[in-house]
């Protein structure tokens, strides 16, 4: 299935070219170059501290890189900020959840819909009263599995739920490509297998870029995986070509993934 | 030209008078993440604690260490009524919190001492000028004010730089739940900088006390220029304190000096006159807004 | 009960009682009882704005004295020229309210904006410094114009006039300044549930989750932030024409920190808690300073209390409860 779903659609959404990041003496990200094609999961691992949640701030746009380009959609959007990148598309979970806690769920994905264009000057229109609105964002809501918990406030939501919140705020605003910051992080196996499920479904809808380090999540969804360690890209391939290679093996997988 | 360098010596005079203020505070929130208005408080505490001192003793050196002590022992009791309390709550608390205590220990003041000004005497050692060179004879406790500041800043710098404590204070500023995790005890580092800054207001108050009149609203006077020299300099740095205080020194100095005979030579005395006193006491705050233009978190960011 | 009833009983409540207390007090022989009322009222609308973007926006401004002042002083010193014959600008002046007040709320936005931009540069403590800081500039500039009055401030020999209601008259001033309070409060609750309300909540709640949603942070603040602005020029006017009187004290840092407490003290985010605080705060000053002129050795350990406990004010808990399951 890997093999067809990559010369199935191999053009590329989102790429990076020789990126460099350094703190002081430190390269956090060293020459990364790699590339999302439209309708993969491409799955970046790594050990802690290899720089994996650097390059995503990169790669959003919340940090300046050192050297080399970020293109998004064929376009290079290397000086672009944060919320111009996600206007053009990108849409992005975090590894702790960000969200607005205030907020129920109904609103918080109203709040994603209405912000497509950046948000708008309107004094007086109130968002929760646009039937149009409130249709979108239930579709999401169902989408993601939280049907039943849209008048629930963000704050009382359960980790997993939050975790789909993520999703279905992501989502609703039609993204071209996903990046997905450990979105298993602090999840039980019952959680797990449920988001695993779910992003499966959503496999070929969204190319995405997957940060995770359940490798069985990771095995189970990933068309090509990139293994980064101390800030470079030591190999790249799919899972099969992942599992047997040893220099992989050695720096990052051990025993546990044989 | 004379009055020139007599000016830029007043700005370093003010400058190294504000630093003695500023690094207290900018180590306070570098380190606890605290705003401060008390800060204002102390140095008017140390101010009295010292001009009633030397009242009372005649000696200059007990009225330096009243006024340390003084103020040393206010904060430190400020610290562990009210602001130990705040560390962790939403600025806007610690705010509130700290203008009560500036309300009340005004009001206190008041009631103690009275609502009449004091004023000290120069010391003799300090009395009189120096002639730096011919045609420029400069007060000596103007002097005696910049070599203490310059003397501190030193210190400061050794202190940060050099030492346990330093190292603790720079580490703490980085990261809190780190230092805190390597089992040093937060409360004490917590009040040894929180009383430190206070005792240098105290120095500051007790220097600044024979050259101004010792009042009750002489501390938030000077805290609001203080918060405008950390803001230039990068809140949280010392070295940006330092900079931030010389550069407002010199700005307000030479802008008093200079802007009225520019204006004056430029436009119509009455206008000019008008004119000249409003933009002399915005320019330090005209200074603040370029900065912030350019460097919105100062010249010195103590964090990235 | 659902948020939004309650908000509207809460609301209702006030504005009975604010309609009913002065008739009232008229019944007795207490002659300080409708000022009192009038200076709550206005003090009510500064704090309103205030809330408006400490509550909704987390930006808390120390700085809000000085659009107090401006506000006020605008309307001052146009009618002083007016009254003195002359020309500004080569226009001769008036003292029509509907041309006066507009142009002072005018000079507020513009001072806002300015001074929001700059301080939007930044977050938490350098935007409470810098609000704080240009307060004081604006005080100085206030205190350093002799022309006007410098220190002693500037008298106002009559109020501005408004067409078929006598400001003059304590009692029209009193109901004028509560329907604006009241549109002002309705202005501000619309806001809050508008499609840029939700925005700008979001920016308090999760800047990061905001910005990846698309949103440019500085736009909203600002907007919101002029807002704020023009509201607390109102009250200015509104304590210019009340007193007849502008001085320097109206841009005091005491003067933004008090602002700051009434709105602590009736509940962030409410926008009717600050209303409470204002006549608790205002009430108490009247009762303290009759009580003894060191009433600050009162009030700043209240103060304190407020910051150490106060978290939700008199009306946060009841206002913002009630919502969700």
């Amino acid at each position: 299935m890997t093999e067809a779903g990559v010369s199935a659609a191999d053009v590329s959404v989102l790429s990076l070219d020789q990126l460099h990041k350094a703190f002081g003496a430190l390269k956090v990200t060293d020459d990364v170059t790699l590339e999302v094609r439209s309708g993969e999961i491409h799955a970046l691992i790594g050990p802690n501290g290899a720089g994996k949640s650097t390059l995503i701030a990169q790669i959003c746009g919340e940090m300046r890189s050192d050297a080399g380009r970020v293109s998004f959609k064929g376009r290079d959007v290397t000086d672009l900020s944060a919320f111009k990148r996600a206007r053009l598309g990108l849409g992005r979970s975090f590894q702790t959840t960000q969200l607005c806690f205030e907020f129920s769920v109904l609103e918080h994905v109203i709040l994603s819909l209405d912000c497509m264009e950046g948000g708008s000057f309107n004094l007086v229109a109130n968002p929760r009263n646009d039937a149009a609105l409130r249709e979108e964002a239930m579709h999401w809501i169902g989408k993601v599995g939280l049907t039943g918990r849209e008048s629930r406030q963000v704050a009382n939501l359960a980790h997993g739920e939050r975790r789909q919140l993520e999703l279905a705020v992501s989502l609703a605003r039609k993204p071209h490509v996903l990046v997905l910051d450990e979105p298993m992080a602090g999840m039980g196996a019952e959680e797990s297998a449920r988001m695993v499920d779910l992003l499966g479904e959503l496999k070929g809808e969204y190319p995405m870029l997957l940060v995770e380090h359940d490798m069985d999540a990771v095995f189970t969804l990933a068309d090509r995986i990139s293994v980064l360690v101390y800030g470079r890209v030591i190999f790249t391939g799919t899972v099969d070509e992942v599992r047997r290679n040893p220099e992989v093996r050695s720096a990052y997988l051990g025993d546990e993934a044989c | 030209m004379i009055l020139f360098i007599e000016q830029l010596l007043n700005g370093l005079q003010y400058g190294a008078f504000l630093f003695l203020l500023a690094s207290g505070l900018t180590l306070v929130f570098g380190i606890m993440g605290v705003i401060n208005l008390t800060h204002g408080t102390f140095y008017m505490i140390g101010a009295y604690c010292g001009a009633l001192t030397v009242a009372l003793t005649g000696s200059f050196f007990m009225g330096l260490l009243a006024a340390m002590a003084g103020a040393g022992l206010y904060g430190l009791l400020v610290e562990s009524a009210v602001v130990r309390w705040l560390y962790n709550r939403d600025h806007l608390y610690q705010v509130l919190a700290t203008l009560g205590l500036i309300l009340f220990t005004n009001e206190a003041v008041t009631l103690i001492v009275g609502r009449a000004p004091i004023f000290m005497n120069i010391p003799d050692f300090l009395s009189g000028s120096v002639t730096l060179f011919p045609g420029l004879a400069y007060p000596l406790m103007r002097l005696a004010l910049i070599v203490v500041g310059l003397a501190v800043a030193l210190f400061l710098w050794l202190l940060v730089n050099h030492t346990r404590f330093g190292m603790l204070v720079r580490a703490g500023a980085d990261d809190r739940q780190m230092v805190d995790a390597l089992g040093v005890n937060m409360r004490w580092l917590y009040m040894s900088v929180f009383g430190l800054g206070a005792v240098l207001c105290g120095l500051a108050g007790v220097m600044a006390a024979p050259l101004l009149a010792v009042e009750i609203a002489m501390g938030e006077r000077i805290l609001i220029t203080t918060f405008v020299v950390i803001v230039i300099g990068g809140v949280g740095s010392i070295r940006g304190a330092l900079v931030g205080a010389m550069l407002v020194g010199m700005v307000d100095s030479l802008g008093r000096a200079y802007v009225p005979q520019i204006l004056t030579a430029l436009l119509p005395y009455s206008v000019a006159d008008t004119l000249a006193a409003g933009l002399v006491s915005a320019s330090i705050y005209v200074l603040m807004a370029f900065v912030l233009l350019v460097r919105p978190y100062g010249l010195f960011p103590a964090r990235s | 009960m659902s948020r939004f009833n309650r908000f509207t009983l809460t609301g209702l409540v006030m504005l009975a009682l604010l309609i009913i207390a002065p008739v009232v007090i008229a019944q007795t022989d207490w002659s300080g009882g409708l000022p009192l009322l009038t200076r709550i009222v206005i003090y009510a609308l500064a704090v309103v704005s205030l809330d408006l973007i400490i509550g909704y926006g987390a930006l808390v401004s120390f700085g809000h004295a000085m659009f107090f002042s401006l506000g006020g002083y605008v309307v001052a010193v146009l009618l002083h020229h007016t009254n003195m014959g002359d020309t500004i600008f080569g226009w001769e002046g008036t003292n029509s309210a509907l041309l006066l007040w507009p142009l002072a709320l005018l000079a507020c936005a513009l001072l806002g904006l300015v001074v929001g931009y700059l301080a939007l540069k930044t977050r938490g403590v350098q935007f409470i410094m810098i609000t704080l800081a240009f307060a004081q500039m604006v005080y100085f500039v206030l205190v350093s114009l002799q022309y006007y009055g410098g220190d002693d401030g500037l008298m106002m020999d009559m109020r501005n006039t408004m067409p078929s209601i006598q400001l003059d008259d304590p009692w029209a001033f009193y109901y004028l300044a509560l329907t604006l309070l009241v549109v002002w409060v309705l202005f501000c609750r619309l806001i809050v549930n508008s499609r840029f309300g939700l925005v700008f909540q979001a920016l308090r709640q999760s800047e990061r989750r905001a910005v990846n949603l698309g949103v440019n942070p500085l736009p909203f603040r600002l907007t919101a932030f002029v807002i704020s602005a023009v509201g607390t020029g109102l009250a200015g006017i509104l304590w210019a024409n009340y007193a007849e009187f502008v001085t320097p004290d109206m841009a005091t840092w005491a003067k933004s920190g008090e602002f700051l407490a009434i709105v602590t003290l009736g509940g962030l985010g409410t926008l009717l808690g600050p209303i409470a605080g204002a006549a608790v705060f205002i009430g108490l000053e009247q009762i303290l300073t009759i009580w003894t002129e060191h009433w600050m050795i009162v009030m700043g350990p209240m103060l304190v209390l407020i910051a150490l406990f106060g978290q939700q004010g008199m009306l946060g808990r009841y206002l913002k409860g009630g919502r969700h399951d």
